[in-house]
């Protein structure tokens, strides 16, 4: 089918919409006409694009080009797998990496070595044994598609010095570590001098490793009252993972609770006011933590599919391209967030990936800065199919029960792992050689999806599966068999034991704190008050267990609430509780807050310092959504700091 | 076809040329800079309009020549009649100021325009900048108010509902900052903890060896 034709009545639909924008944004019937942007009939000539660039654009629309990215063709350049950053040898790091920051001046940049100035916590009883280097830079020849012109973008490369050999990608290198073997990354700022960004990006950058249990110095925070967060050009910064699971140095000594083991994490810019074009411009990427029982290989632990062959990361993000010149453009002004109508996949414009009929391991990431999507398996040969996959993780987490759903929502920073099976495709739903992964929510602006499902084939595909045949051996685990709600789901399930959900009912919250998500001229408050890196807004007791109400009143937006540190329990949905079978009943970092209350438990163990609470809607982020808060051995008492 | 009809379109919308087919890009050349501007002007374009602008003494001004181009500016948008955010906006401003010290008048200025064009003349803007701690390198700006509006509309302090963004009781209170030769640009809420702002303001335009 043809992916520009849409049903008339949508079009028209559309059309309305559009045309409404546009006259919002300061444009008359009679200069559309002129233009030519009507017909007679009154609808817009077209119908994609409009939308973002009318509402993602702050500026007026005579003056602006966001948003109408050239169209191009899906599905001309296959998938790219991100490479796994290779492990470095102690020999290769000039200075040695040091526990306590190194704080010595660099001749040559007149700068400290190092960026970072806390010490790493717990790496003498964690001593090093995964080293890697990675250097971070512009890359001038990125190609995320032949129709569009090879371009800037900022990434992450091998390790080496020779940028010519060994060029930054977007999305970085894959770092793929193993619970107890603590791990070093030192990351080398080499980005281009402010001047040369090419109209957005900033070339300080913190390194925040999504979802992992890090000490407050190697958690890549966006800013703390007295410590340093982001680190500028010449300068590296060494990040330390204890690679422990959590409770190591409090509820479960000494190695921590494998049912808090984490699986898809990821990486990326966290630089204070500027985020969201700097993970725009490319500096994200993917870091998978592996076990003994969530191994990496499928004839062995859990027997989830191989890495990497079945085991295949997909980092999702949206972009605008100027219609002009076919450069990535972003919304410096925009204040809602910005939704793009260009829709990338580990860095190409839905591309397109040779599956065999098997089952995979994909886990998917929404990348953003700001779209939720919902996904779905499509047959574009046949619309009427309601193909089924397996979720196994939300946020990375394993699942206590594997579900078995029709599609899967994403919104900002969150990751789903989901299983696909090939096989059962090909036998149950006419042995079709392609399927696509589309996303059918359709979302307008930063605010929040507009609740309209697209109807199969109408949305937009980010990625073609295209089915190889041929036999091809599969030692993998089928989870349809145990999947709920096959098998009914239960507050004891343990479908991957031993990481199974942790118990939350022998957990007394040392108090109840409320958090109340404003809105008022424009700028965000949470209770009431605006963000402030000169000092935390509360002091949580280390080691203990907190209930967080999260409240938002900011009248029709949803964020995506992160809270760094350890993961936290939905309990309760606007009071009501969530059930085993929910997508919600799992290990989570992020969650979706739209009008409505949530209840959350979270632990706060092992590590002390400061750590933030944030919305990852990076561009509410970057304009100051955001507070600081404390670990520290004795906590306060305020119930809505 | 349907993309060379957007395309001619955006030619009519944009102040871009239109080039040539979508083929063009295939081969032409990467560079950050391109088509025919740099990534610097095209910013300019897109968010920084060389309106004419007046001072609070009279004095005429462009917005992007003569306020904008190669310095660093802090700009923020009130009205002398609003009695709730903006003098609180403005005496947060006035602190910040005192707190970044010299370099105000030197390497960063400051611009404060109304949003009631039509009664800030630049005689009440002058009485009302008089009433607070306002040092040298902070100018009140007024102009013609489809200007102002424009202007207001490039530089981000805007709504995207329109009902919303007409209330101008609820207008955004937000202390833009830029580097503009740098394409460096955030904004702040401006009744944020001044210390806070200006440590901002350090990490972003002044001292680039300041780490925390």
């Amino acid at each position: 089918m043809n992916l520009l034709r849409f049903q008339v009545d949508r079009a028209a639909l559309r059309a309305r919409r559009n045309r409404q924008e546009l006259i919002a944004a300061g444009l008359n019937r009679r200069d559309m006409l002129t233009m030519a942007l009507l017909t007679g009939g009154g609808f817009l000539v077209t119908q994609q694009g409009l939308s973002a660039w009318a509402s993602g654009s702050s500026a007026t629309p005579s003056s602006f080009g966001l948003g109408l990215s050239p169209k191009v063709t899906p599905f001309v350049e296959p998938l790219p797998i991100m490479p796994v950053l290779p492990l470095r040898p102690a020999s290769a790091f000039t200075p040695a990496p040091t526990i306590a920051a190194n704080r010595t001046i660099n001749p040559a940049t007149g700068l400290p070595f190092e960026g970072r100035t806390e010490s790493h916590q717990f790496r003498e009883r964690f001593p090093v044994q995964q080293q890697f280097i990675t250097r971070m830079g512009a890359n001038p020849n990125v190609s995320v598609h032949p129709d569009l012109p090879a371009q800037t973008f900022w990434g992450f490369n091998l390790g080496d010095t020779d940028f010519a050999a060994d060029p930054p990608l977007s999305p970085g290198p894959t770092i793929v570590t193993r619970y107890h073997a603590p791990t070093l990354i030192r990351r080398y700022n080499q980005l281009p001098p402010q001047a040369q960004n090419g109209g957005f990006g900033v070339p300080e950058t913190s390194t925040h490793l999504h979802n992992f249990h890090s000490g407050p110095d190697s958690d890549g925070g966006a800013c703390d009252p007295v410590q340093a967060r982001f680190f500028r050009r010449g300068q590296f910064y060494d990040y330390y993972q204890t690679m422990q699971y959590a409770g190591f140095d409090s509820t479960h000594p000494p190695l921590g609770n494998v049912e808090e083991a984490l699986s898809t994490l990821w990486y990326h810019d966290h630089r204070v006011d500027h985020t969201a074009e700097n993970v725009y411009k490319g500096l994200a990427g993917f870091h998978l933590a592996f076990n003994e029982f969530d191994t990496g290989d499928e004839n062995t632990g859990l027997r989830l599919p191989s890495f990497p062959a079945f085991d295949i990361p997909l980092l999702l993000a949206d972009k605008l391209f100027d219609p002009d010149t076919g450069l990535l453009v972003f919304d410096t002004f925009g204040l809602d967030g910005l939704v793009g109508d260009t829709q990338l996949v580990n860095g190409k414009v839905q591309p397109f990936l040779e599956v065999r009929k098997r089952r995979y391991r994909f886990r998917v990431l929404d990348a953003g800065p700001s779209r939720t999507y919902r996904l779905f398996l499509t047959n574009p040969d046949n619309l009427s199919q309601s193909i089924p996959l397996w979720q196994i993780s939300s946020d990375g987490n394993l699942l206590p029960r594997p579900l078995e759903i029709k599609s899967f929502l994403l919104g900002a920073a969150e990751r789903a792992d989901v299983i696909i099976d090939f096989k059962k495709i090909a036998e149950r739903f006419g042995n079709p050689s392609r399927i696509w992964l589309e996303n059918r929510l359709e979302m307008v602006n930063g605010r929040k999806p507009t609740g309209t499902i697209f109807p199969a084939g109408q949305g937009t595909p980010v990625l073609e599966f295209r089915l190889l045949g041929g036999n091809v051996v599969d030692n993998s685990f089928d989870p349809e068999p145990v999947a709920s709600p096959r098998v009914p789901a239960s507050v004891t399930d343990n479908v991957f034991a031993p990481i199974a959900l942790p118990r939350i009912d022998n957990l007394t919250p040392r108090l109840t704190r409320t958090f109340r998500f404003e809105r008022g001229n424009g700028q965000w408050q949470i209770n009431g008050q605006l963000m402030d890196c000169t000092k935390f807004r509360f002091t949580v007791q280390r080691n203990t267990t907190e209930r967080w109400i999260l409240q938002n009143s900011s009248g029709g937006w949803e964020h995506p609430i992160h809270i760094h540190l350890e993961e936290f329990r939905i309990v309760r949905r606007n009071g009501r509780l969530v059930r085993p079978g929910e997508g919600d009943f799992g290990r989570q970092d992020v969650v979706q807050l739209g009008d409505e209350d949530i209840e959350i438990l979270m632990q706060f163990r092992d590590f002390r310092g400061g750590y933030p609470m944030h919305c990852h809607n990076t561009v509410h982020e970057d304009h100051q959504m955001m507070l600081l808060f404390e670990v520290a051995d004795v906590g306060d008492n305020k119930t809505a700091p | 076809m349907v993309t060379m009809t957007r395309r001619g379109v955006l030619g009519v919308l944009g102040a871009a040329p239109v080039v040539g087919g979508l083929g063009a890009w295939a081969t032409r050349r990467s560079t950050d800079h391109g088509g025919q501007l740099s990534a610097r002007e095209r910013f300019q374009r897109l968010h920084l309009p060389d309106v004419p602008l007046v001072t609070a003494p009279g004095l005429a001004v462009h917005f992007y020549t003569d306020l904008v181009k190669d310095k660093k500016v802090l700009i923020n948008f009130i009205y002398t009649s609003c009695t709730e955010q903006c003098p609180l906006a403005t005496a947060n401003i006035a602190r910040v100021q005192r707190m970044l010290g010299a370099p105000v008048g030197r390497e960063i200025f400051m611009y404060t325009i109304t949003l009631d064009p039509v009664v800030d003349t630049p005689a009440v803007l002058a009485e009302y900048a008089s009433r607070y701690d306002v040092g040298p390198g902070w100018s009140f700006l007024t102009g013609k108010p489809a200007d102002i509006d424009r202007l207001r509309r490039a530089l981000g302090f805007t709504f995207q509902n329109a009902e919303e963004d007409a209330d101008v009781d609820n207008h955004v209170g937000m202390l833009r900052h830029g580097d503009e030769p740098a394409m460096k640009w955030a904004g702040v809420p401006v009744l944020g903890n001044p210390q806070h702002i200006v440590r901002g303001l350090r990490w972003d335009l002044m001292d680039a060896a300041s780490e925390a």
